[in-house]
């Protein structure tokens, strides 16, 4: 401790470079935390112990229908307790830009099978007795300024109807409330009745996009999941089952493996911090040779001059580092809020803050060591020479 | 005090070796104020460097304090100058970050001291040398004399026996020269320092007891101030 004082005097000498270097780590840290987050929501476990909502898709993609045939022997398998299937519509609202998923849903047993969807008596009834019947997420309705009553058309992108158009009209009867944070995803959707969807549509008829189980007991997920797998292997349309929390990060990762593309962003974010940093060092410790000489002059032993510099550059990095995830920590949250509950709550988990410290150290000592190494070599007659 | 027995000194240019000192020998009692005279080159501030321990002769024996210094390893001769020997430079070199006080303290910073102690004999240098008003403040915020005040309190705050110092009036106007050769006068007579002085100036050799002339590596010979 009784160094600091000197730590951080080196560190001063060129307050302007020094705060400059430190804002470029911050910043490259507030890029990795973000980053980090998102990577984090997009690759997490794939253990479907104690979900106690399963997906069955298609093993060969998800985009793969299944028959519709499979929902009665699912459901038939020791552990099922409930069964509702749903298909991807792909519906676009006025214009491209205005994505939202849109999925029709075999109604009763959607809304039994996810209690989280808070709607009135009068909601709930249109919503099972109108063939048309639509129910938005909230943010859905705020997005738009729909009102209940109101008639929503989507063109299909996929789907053209038996009138020979791609326009299909749904009739507002409701807005689903998940009562809970922006960690739901019905908040963001738009749900019709299957039925509708299945007779008005020109192909596919009797197919479904997934099912979704709902097991009795969740301890049991995994032996459930693999019944369910081996009861349709080696047919036509092999299933493959698993969490919904993975289900929702495997449709999510079609659009590109969202961990690769974050690393090699952040690989090129730290190696450009690693550049500069180590040239902050390098020419600040340059610039100081006759101070160096004047402390081994003093008594300073090598090594401890070689420690001083690379504390130097160790506290920079853990100062600007720690201070960039800090800042992630508290932005991620408006993230969140601001993507309206579209990918899970993003956080800079405790794995996130261990690995940005080991990058801290890391880099550290990368851009501190060879200045230390030169203030070492320094010879003190030459340098105070050259002062 | 200081002993040199046949002192070489040469450096590496290129393929070219440089003898800047040829068989120096050269005794310093303890409690002398000698000043090292000659013209550039002659070999000055490569003589102060081996007596200071900042540089190892080619060849020769350097003893200083009782001690052999070219028997030193590079961390001996830290050790070892940290113990013995105080530095005064022509350009002060003291760190612009740290107040006065804190420079004055860097020597106490190798003890075992407690930090409220290398303050209190931080603040007993500077009050020595007539600057603890000015402790607090930076390098940059004081005159050259102050400054160079401030490098001779860091020079004796650890009280070491042995002074060097590399024209410590080469940057000052006469006024304010006079009045550090007055403090290293002060210093040698009441403290009992023993001061190595380099200088060109003839009037700053005047305040050393004994003059030690230094031509094209060779020492002239002694002559009594």
């Amino acid at each position: 401790m009784k160094y600091l004082g000197l730590v951080l005097a080196g560190l001063l000498r060129h307050r302007s470079r020094s705060l400059l270097t430190f804002a470029s780590v911050m910043t490259a840290f507030v890029l990795f935390g973000v980053l980090d987050g998102v990577r984090t929501v997009f690759s997490e476990g794939t253990d479907t112990s104690g979900q106690d909502r399963l997906i069955v898709t298609s093993r060969l993609s998800i985009i793969e229908p299944l028959p519709y045939s499979q929902l009665a022997r699912i459901a038939a398998i020791d552990g099922v307790q409930q069964i509702a299937h749903a298909n991807w519509f792909g519906g676009v609202y006025q214009d491209r830009k205005n994505f939202f998923p849109n999925i029709a849903v075999s109604a009763d047993e959607w809304l039994a099978i996810h209690p989280e969807i808070t709607l009135t008596a009068a909601e709930r009834d249109a919503f099972l007795t109108t063939r048309t019947a639509a129910l938005a997420g909230e943010n859905l309705v705020d997005r738009f300024g729909w009102k209940v009553g109101e008639r929503i058309p989507l063109e299909g992108t996929i789907f053209p109807n038996k009138s020979g158009s791609n326009s299909w009209t749904f009739d507002l009867v409701g807005v689903m409330r998940s009562g809970q944070d922006e960690g739901s995803g019905f908040a963001n959707e738009l749900i019709f009745r299957y039925d509708y969807f299945d007779e008005g549509r020109t192909q596919g008829q009797g197919t479904v996009g997934w099912y979704v189980v709902r097991i009795a007991d969740p301890a049991r997920s995994n032996d459930v999941a693999q019944a369910i797998d081996a009861l349709f292997r080696n047919s036509d349309a092999e299933t493959k089952t698993q969490s919904e929390k993975e289900f929702n990060l495997a449709f999510a990762k079609q659009f590109g493996d969202i961990g690769l593309i974050v690393s090699a962003i952040m690989a090129a974010v730290f190696f450009t911090v690693l550049l500069v940093t180590g040239n902050t060092m390098a020419q600040g410790v340059r610039e100081r040779a006759g101070d160096i000489a004047i402390l081994k002059t003093l008594g300073f032993s090598g090594v401890t001059v070689c420690l001083l510099i690379v504390t130097e550059s160790l506290l920079l990095l853990l100062a600007g580092g720690c201070a960039g995830l800090g800042l992630a920590a508290l932005g991620l949250p408006a993230l969140s809020r601001a993507l309206r509950g579209q990918l899970p709550p993003l956080e800079v988990s405790v794995d996130t803050w261990l690995i940005g410290l080991a990058i801290m150290l890391v880099l550290g000592l990368v851009v501190g060591v060879p200045p230390a190494v030169r203030a070492l070599r320094l010879r003190i007659v030459d340098a105070l020479a050259r002062a | 005090m200081v002993e040199l027995k046949g002192v070489v000194k040469y450096y590496t240019r290129g393929r070219q070796q440089v003898e800047v000192l040829h068989g120096i020998d050269l005794s310093i009692a303890d409690g002398d104020f000698v000043a090292l005279m000659g013209p550039s080159g002659s070999g000055k501030t490569t003589l102060l460097n081996l007596i200071g321990g900042l540089d190892q002769p080619s060849a020769g024996s350097v003893e200083v304090a009782g001690r052999r210094l070219d028997a030193l390893s590079g961390r001996g001769l830290a050790r070892w100058r940290a113990a013995n020997v105080g530095f005064v430079f022509q350009f002060y070199n003291l760190l612009p970050m740290l107040s006065a006080q804190r420079n004055v303290e860097l020597p106490l910073l190798l003890t075992g001291l407690s930090g409220a102690e290398r303050q209190r004999r931080a603040l007993i240098a500077l009050a020595l040398v007539g600057l603890a008003a000015r402790a607090k403040h930076r390098p940059g915020e004081l005159s050259g004399g102050e400054e160079q005040r401030v490098a001779i309190a860091r020079a004796v705050v650890s009280d070491p026996k042995l002074l060097v110092c590399d024209e410590p009036t080469g940057d000052l106007d006469r006024q304010t020269a006079d009045e550090i050769l007055s403090l290293l006068q002060r210093l040698n007579r009441d403290h009992g320092k023993t001061i190595v002085m380099v200088t060109h100036d003839p009037k700053a050799a005047e305040y050393a007891t004994r003059q030690v002339h230094l031509d094209k590596g060779l020492l002239d010979g002694s002559v009594p101030a």
